[in-house]
């Protein structure tokens, strides 16, 4: 690649959200919100709305978590502390927003509220949080990474959603209908995504 | 509810297996089923996070106000799980590194929110132990039943010794150590045990 274009900060950004949300898809690569997959993505119109919410929560999440994970945990020596704090600001995280939109905008909380309780014991929100840890990302680079990961699981879910709700009619072995066949269809997706690895190294 | 500890204990292990038949918990079983070992210390952690979350839990289970018991219980879990994590770090770095972001992915394993609600939330502590301990080793037979497929297959090794295969015929399928290959080895097995529990009858 070029190494002019490749250097600059936009690129860089660019990159991260890429690779957030393909090569390293939270969802098919890293496995996680698996439970909330299974039990919801048999209709395209509720796998939207969670995946909506899950993009928006692991945003915001992630960067609130980057903040108290290096500005109050880390200059006082709690990094043992971060699974419980974690925990605790993404519950609360989601109390709140959960409020807020209700306030706001009735219509959006109908359509998106019933998903928001779901969300918090959904594993892609603390994953994302933990690799996040791993990265030697600045604010804005976990911003990006925060919103690639939502944005990679919500492209997964949609996918889903769709081929379960065109194969309600197709008959199948009695052991082999719901989970079972769901999860052999994402390992065919995962197939499918593995041929974008290799393609952006950070 | 006059369950013995035995029944109790079949049930949650063959019956209403957390993997195949409740679907819980499967994030952290695809993760780490790529290396015998992973799994090994994966599972431990989830059998003591379960039993002692699943003791405390009921314990407590009078204490607890209804209306924010799912923050109590999800801290209460949260506390044994930075313990798996801690025990872990210092014994074994080297797998630490494979498996750590999973480790804390404990507290969101919906079987140990599932049980600590479904079971020890009403149960005495001794009877939620053995609930616990039985949830964790159904889970662990699945999750170790996958990884002695997909480190064979995909590395040619078992728990890290090389198998005679590897140098003579064996091509090593790269595809089951990477993430396809878990999902469809997942789904094969929950085919495969549903067809088998629903054809004697235990349809839940």
């Amino acid at each position: 690649m070029d190494t002019l274009v490749t250097n600059t900060p936009l690129f860089t950004m660019f990159l991260i959200f890429i690779s957030a949300a393909f090569t390293d898809n939270i969802l098919l690569a890293r496995f996680l919100g698996m439970c909330s997959i299974l039990g919801v993505s048999n209709r395209m119109d509720t796998s939207f709305g969670l995946g909506a919410a899950v993009v928006f929560v692991t945003a915001v999440t992630s960067m609130i978590n980057y903040v108290v994970y290096n500005y109050i945990l880390v200059p006082l020596g709690l990094e043992y502390l971060k699974l419980i704090t974690f925990i605790i600001i993404i519950a609360a995280t989601v109390q709140l927003i959960e409020m807020v939109i209700e306030r706001v905008s009735e219509t959006l909380y109908y359509s998106l509220g019933i998903f928001l309780p779901l969300i918090t014991v959904n594993c892609a929100i603390l994953g994302v949080s933990l690799f996040m840890l791993n990265k030697p990302y600045n604010f804005i680079d976990t911003a990006i990474y925060g919103t690639g990961g939502g944005v990679g699981w919500f492209i997964a879910i949609m996918i889903i959603g769709g081929i379960r709700e065109k194969m309600d009619e197709s008959k199948l072995p009695p052991g082999l209908a719901g989970p079972a066949i769901t999860l052999i269809i994402i390992g065919i997706i995962a197939l499918a995504f593995t041929g974008f690895s290799g393609m952006i190294k950070i | 509810m006059a369950e013995t500890p035995g029944q109790v204990f079949i049930k949650d292990v063959w019956n209403d297996n957390p993997v195949f038949r409740q679907v819980l918990g499967i994030c952290s079983s695809l993760a780490v089923t790529n290396l015998l070992m992973n799994t090994l210390f994966m599972c431990g952690g989830v059998i003591f996070t379960l039993i002692m979350s699943n003791f405390t839990i009921s314990l407590l289970r009078n204490y607890i106000p209804k209306r924010i018991r799912m923050i109590v219980q999800v801290l209460i879990i949260a506390s044994y799980v930075m313990v798996v994590d801690i025990v872990i770090k210092a014994f074994n770095p080297d797998i630490y590194r494979f498996i750590g972001p999973y480790v804390g992915l404990i507290i969101t394993n919906c079987i140990i929110m599932g049980r600590a609600e479904a079971f020890a939330s009403r149960n005495t502590p001794v009877i939620s132990m053995v609930d616990g301990a039985a949830s964790g080793v159904g889970y662990s037979l699945i999750l170790i039943a996958i990884a002695l497929v997909r480190e064979p297959m995909g590395f040619g090794t078992l728990a890290g010794v090389v198998l005679p295969a590897r140098e003579i015929w064996w091509h090593q399928w790269t595809i089951m150590v990477m993430p396809p290959g878990a999902f469809f080895m997942l789904g094969i097995i929950t085919w495969f045990a549903r067809s088998r529990t629903e054809s004697s009858g235990g349809r839940a």
